[in-house]
């Protein structure tokens, strides 16, 4: 071995970045503005009268939630609050638009304004009451409780437009408690997986190239796999399942890192979404849906059909904001459900891959903070929760363009929904806190207190 | 609103959007941490301008050092192995079978020290007549340390107590 090719390990800490946060939040506020200015002067021919005020309040909500990192997780990603400003500002802005709309009913948009603020506010209690992310490892089976409880709930409230996801509060109004399920499952999951995922990953024998799993250690993915084949059975949506499940195999693939997870998991769900489609009539209604979108139902063509018109006709570079006719999708979910197609119709290919890229880097500063994460239960739980991300988006972004049957789920941060946009700052919220622990500086070591007599170099 | 004005702003609209991508992205770039393999050339410089800041350290948690280092009783029992406890080899394990064991920069040496504070021939390690380990400085520049003592003769060392050659840190065990 000779000296001069020795090399020395250090580790580069990740630096604070606050500041381009704060730059990075300031374009994400103008963004939303120039769109509500563009709506305005395509439909009105003027600039709207609530320009100001609409920039102030979105401009305050990110302010207030900047200050507040900056405050309590110093070191957290620079990415996740502008893209989730960006994305929540943008929806407020096509949901104001489709509000111009006289024939989509009643303006939704001043109460997503007042969700988001909620959202926010949300926001900032996880980040000031939650100092550390591994106080959720203490909650792991109450929140097994808790979600199951969120999931099986709406089977007892009236289904609205055929799936039971919602919840009717008599004087708040009504709320998804799927969307809350989403982050508090994640929770179990990571600490459920953490403690068992040796087992679940040694205890296998290798056929074909594969790990099969003992049969008894099968137990848990069935036990999920039969929970989320109910919900599709009882509340009859396909994406509460869907993602639902989805998750599991995913945070059990991370876990265990035995692909033979991935393999059972789209194999149960193959199986368990051909048996329920085959009989549960609202969810065959979906699936013929997509698999037959030009057949004439009430004397039209089927929504899916109608959401790919748009998307048609937007081209490559869209319509222009306000300009194009996303009120001639029929049915109840075009400021929710359908606000994708909006996008791709007024905005065109260009502006729906910029939107979906939006909600890619999300979802890879998630991952990248379960990478950096240095506890395994943080790591799951990073992973969990871009992953639920993640499986939401291509939910619902598949079910609207046709690739996969349509189910009533909600874009995040984009789409009107009340529930939709709480759960997810409060997300984004975890995230932030998990990042802020991965990315903080280590504690240099103490010095030893002998050092100094042996490190004097002398002078000869 | 003229056909112009709203075609630019709509071709606006999206230049700006995927400007937001791109700067986001480009904020990962400058965003990589993890860590840095230096070549030992580089290291020097850096740890040559690190010692003031630690000999101020050291010096003000002096006095409170003073009790733990008198913690080394000999006990009885030979040991059995020799433990680099820190430094850049810290870890690093010889088991003790009565050979001489020799310290230093010097290639050939028993345990090769990359230190920075370090002879080529510091010191050497070796067992007496009556099976003692003797520690013992070879003329070195900075000088071999048993618990806090410099070393003039050689010494009989104690299990367990640390013997300093600058960074490095070494003791015997069972």
């Amino acid at each position: 071995m000779s000296a001069s090719n020795t090399t020395t390990i250090t580790s580069i800490g990740a630096p604070n970045r606050r500041n381009t946060e704060l730059a990075l939040l300031v374009f994400a506020v103008a963004i939303p503005v120039f769109a509500y200015a563009n709506v305005g002067l395509a439909k009105n021919d003027s600039v709207p009268a609530g320009l100001l005020g609409y920039g102030v309040g979105l401009g305050l909500l990110a302010a207030v939630a900047h200050l507040l990192v900056r405050k309590f997780a110093p070191y957290a990603d620079p990415l996740m609050l502008p893209i989730a400003t960006l994305l929540n500002g943008l929806g407020l802005v096509l949901i104001w638009r489709l509000d111009q709309e006289p024939s989509l009913g009643t303006a939704m948009a001043p109460k997503q304004l007042m969700w988001s603020t909620v959202g926010v506010a949300l926001f900032i209690v996880v980040m000031v009451f939650l100092k550390d992310h591994r106080i959720l490892q203490r909650y792991t089976y109450i929140s097994m409780v808790v979600a199951l409880a969120l999931l099986i709930a709406p089977v007892f409230f009236p289904a609205v437009y055929g799936a039971r996801i919602w919840i009717t509060l008599p004087g708040i109004g009504s709320l998804q408690p799927g969307e809350f399920a989403k982050i508090i499952i994640a929770v179990f999951f990571a600490g459920y997986l953490m403690v068992k995922r040796d087992a679940l990953a040694l205890a296998s024998r290798r056929v074909m190239g594969l790990y099969l799993p003992r049969g008894r250690d099968l137990g848990p993915i069935l036990v999920i796999w039969a929970l989320s084949l109910m919900i599709l059975v009882f509340e009859t949506d396909l994406g509460t399942s869907l993602l639902f499940f989805g998750l599991f195999v995913i945070m059990l693939y991370v876990a265990t890192e035995r692909t033979s997870w991935i393999v059972f998991g789209l194999l149960l769900s193959a199986a368990g979404a051909v048996a329920v489609a085959s009989t549960e009539p609202h969810v065959k209604v979906r699936v013929t849906n997509w698999l037959h979108p030009l057949a004439l139902e009430h004397g039209a063509v089927t929504e899916t059909a109608q959401s790919r018109y748009a998307f048609g006709s937007g081209g490559l570079f869209g319509s222009g904001l306000g300009e194009g006719y996303s009120r001639l999708i029929g049915g109840i979910g075009s400021k929710s459900d359908y606000i994708l197609a909006t996008v791709g119709e007024e905005l065109g290919l260009a502006g729906l891959m910029a939107v979906l890229l939006l909600y890619g880097l999300l979802i890879e500063r998630g991952m990248r903070t379960a990478l950096a994460a240095r506890d395994p239960f943080g790591k799951l739980l990073a992973v969990g929760l871009s992953g639920g991300l993640a499986l939401q988006v291509f939910v619902v972004a598949g079910g609207v363009t046709g690739l996969i049957p349509l189910t009533g789920m909600t874009m995040p941060f984009l789409a009107q929904g009340g529930s939709s946009v709480i759960a997810n700052w409060a997300l984004v919220a975890i995230l932030l806190r998990i990042s802020d622990t991965a990315r903080r500086p280590a504690p240099s070591p103490a010095p030893s207190p002998d050092a100094e007599a042996t490190q004097v170099v002398r002078n000869q | 609103m003229s056909e112009l004005t709203l075609t630019v702003m709509r071709l606006g609209f999206l230049a700006v959007l995927w400007l937001f991508v791109i700067v986001a992205v480009q904020v990962i770039r400058s965003d990589l941490f993890g860590t840095r393999v230096t070549q030992r050339a580089g290291r020097r410089a850096e740890t040559a301008a690190r010692p003031p800041q630690q000999r101020q350290q050291a010096a003000a948690q002096d006095r409170r050092a003073q009790q733990p280092a008198q913690n080394s009783r000999q006990r009885r029992g030979a040991p059995t192995k020799l433990v680099v406890s820190e430094g850049s080899l810290a870890g690093t394990t010889v088991a003790l079978q009565g050979q001489t064991i020799t310290l230093g920069r010097a290639h050939d040496s028993t345990i090769v020290l990359d230190d920075d504070y370090a002879s080529s021939r510091h010191a050497r390690i070796y067992p007496d007549r009556d099976g003692q380990w003797i520690v013992e400085d070879l003329g070195s520049t900075n000088g071999t340390y048993l618990d806090r003592n410099r070393l003039t003769t050689p010494t009989p060392v104690p299990l367990g107590a640390p013997i300093r050659i600058g960074k490095t840190v070494i003791e015997l065990r069972k």
